[in-house]
């Protein structure tokens, strides 16, 4: 077996091969856009709203295995989960749902909670917006 | 799945007729190279037999070369042995933005303990400007160290100019041969250098062992005090299989060095022209000619190093990346960084290192799953579409 399966687990290696929700969205309810200057990856992710229910989600990233796999597992996690539900998973949720992350790549859930945060908040943003008018 | 190996920069595969060479010394011939009796004499014998065919590699003397644990402790072992000999005469030290850890990291520490580094910026392909060595020399200068060829980058330094500039200057030079011994010709005269490091591990020679060529009469002291071994620059107890093996390493690529080049050259150049006919946006980094005859190191705009290389070790290629995020440390390249990239672009660079046992078949099976990696992650990347 390569080395690298050491160095990720199985989970994470699973979805960095074979990523969940990848692309862009036609007319997302919610786009979120963060990057890390740092390690250098940047995480798009987008989503679509229902009464309240995120019922679908997609991301664009560019950065390592991890950042990849968190991404993937991010919108898998946030599907069918209502806006305040989603609000709640932490990093620490996304990284455990893909059995663990290597101390360094820590940081890259840290990322994919920013990114979802980043989505929901300009779904309330426009979603107020539009309650207005 | 047959792997692929293509990180000889990394290390290289022990030869195994240098691990035949290297056995005896462990069992039978186990010897203190120090005791005077006959399995003493036995290992001394073949410790200085080592030594000779060391130095005829590098056009040295036998007595000028001191076997050393690697790369790293020749080079630790040149910079502070200059800087603690010289301190009286002066305390500044000229080196550039690409050399390795194991020089960079010593000059830091130095300057930490008072001594003036001047670091010297390199060109868009990773070149020294001699120009600037010149400028940057003081009365108070002491020591030069320029690589002469990078490990990342594989650009080959114009060593031989700025030995001819600290000479000239009367100042002592140094130069981490790692990447070069045993792969491309190497003469301390030509090149004009006082000290020169050496690696065993990166010419199909043993891990643990090293050697730092000193010129006779350079003021140096020792990094490690003790025992009376290799003419009390360095004590310790000779690791006499690894210096054997080291010896044997030396002996069997200087026979075939000028032909070995010329086959990986081939190979290296079949690799870039049909990565470059393959992939769109690729970029070679580094010198187009003055490059390592072993090394391709590029760049793929919107896609990230690690990620690349995951996917080819799925595929069993095993290359590396330019980018340090697979390590503890997540910052980009410092050679890459100095070449001028972009954070983007240095975070998204491959190496590949040919070596001994690699043949065309290797390259044509790079070439062949290499752009299907790259598409798919440009798929995911969102760099891609803002540049669209």
């Amino acid at each position: 077996m390569p080395d690298i399966w050491s160095l990720y687990s199985e989970k994470v290696m699973e979805h960095f091969k074979n990523p969940r929700n990848v692309g862009e969205m036609e007319n997302p309810d919610g786009i979120g856009y963060v990057g890390n200057p740092v390690c250098g990856d940047i995480m798009e992710l987008y989503i679509k709203v229902k009464d309240g229910i995120i019922v679908d989600a997609k991301f664009k990233t560019f950065g390592c295995g991890a950042a990849i796999a968190t991404s993937s597992m991010v919108t898998e996690l946030v599907k069918g989960k209502r806006i305040e539900e989603a609000l709640k998973i932490s990093n620490k949720v996304v990284a455990e749902a893909l059995d663990g992350l290597p101390a360094a790549k820590m940081h890259c859930s840290v990322l994919a909670e920013d990114a979802l945060k980043s989505a929901i908040e300009d779904y309330l943003k426009q979603h107020k917006l539009k309650n207005q008018t | 799945m047959r792997r692929i190996y293509l990180d000889h920069a990394a290390t290289t595969p022990t030869h195994p007729e240098v691990v035949k060479a290297m056995l005896p010394f462990f069992t039978d011939a186990f010897g203190n190279p120090s005791s005077i009796h006959s399995y003493g004499q036995e290992a001394k014998g073949a410790l200085e037999d080592a030594r000779t065919k060391v130095a005829e590699l590098i056009g040295a003397r036998s007595e000028e070369i001191i076997f050393t644990s690697g790369g790293t402790e020749a080079d630790n072992f040149a910079l502070k042995g200059v800087a603690h000999a010289n301190e009286r005469k002066g305390d500044h030290i000229i080196t550039t933005s690409i050399e390795h850890h194991a020089v960079m990291e010593v000059c830091k520490f130095l300057e930490k303990r008072g001594f003036g580094i001047t670091c010297l910026p390199v060109d868009k392909y990773g070149l020294v400007d001699p120009d600037d060595v010149k400028r940057a020399i003081t009365a108070k200068t002491i020591l030069i160290s320029v690589m002469h060829a990078n490990n990342e980058v594989g650009t080959i330094e114009p060593v031989e100019e700025i030995g001819v500039i600290a000479r000239e200057a009367g100042v002592y030079f140094h130069t981490d041969a790692v990447q070069t011994v045993g792969h491309i010709p190497v003469n301390v005269d030509k090149l004009k250098v006082d000290l020169l490091s050496i690696s065993a591990h990166k010419l199909y020679g043993p891990k643990g062992v090293g050697a730092l060529y000193v010129r006779k009469g350079t003021r140096s002291v020792s990094l490690l005090h003790g025992g009376e071994q290799e003419k009390r620059r360095r004590a310790g107890t000779e690791n006499v299989p690894a210096i054997v093996g080291l010896g044997k390493a030396v002996e069997l690529t200087g026979q075939k060095m000028g032909r070995e080049a010329e086959r990986l050259t081939y190979l290296r150049d079949k690799l870039i022209e049909g990565l470059g006919e393959r992939i769109d946006h690729v970029r070679l980094n580094g010198h187009p000619t003055r490059r390592l005859p072993n090394n391709v190191n590029v760049s793929f705009d919107f896609v990230e190093g690690e990620s690349m290389l995951l996917n080819l070790d799925l595929e069993g290629i095993c290359a590396s990346t330019g980018s340090a995020c697979s390590s503890a440390s997540l910052e980009p390249s410092h050679v890459l960084l100095a070449l001028g990239f972009p954070t983007e672009q240095a975070h998204g660079s491959l190496r590949f290192t040919l070596g001994r046992e690699n043949t065309e078949a290797d390259i044509e099976r790079v070439l062949e799953v290499l752009p299907g990696i790259v598409a798919k992650l440009r798929a995911m990347s969102p760099l891609l579409k803002t540049q669209k």
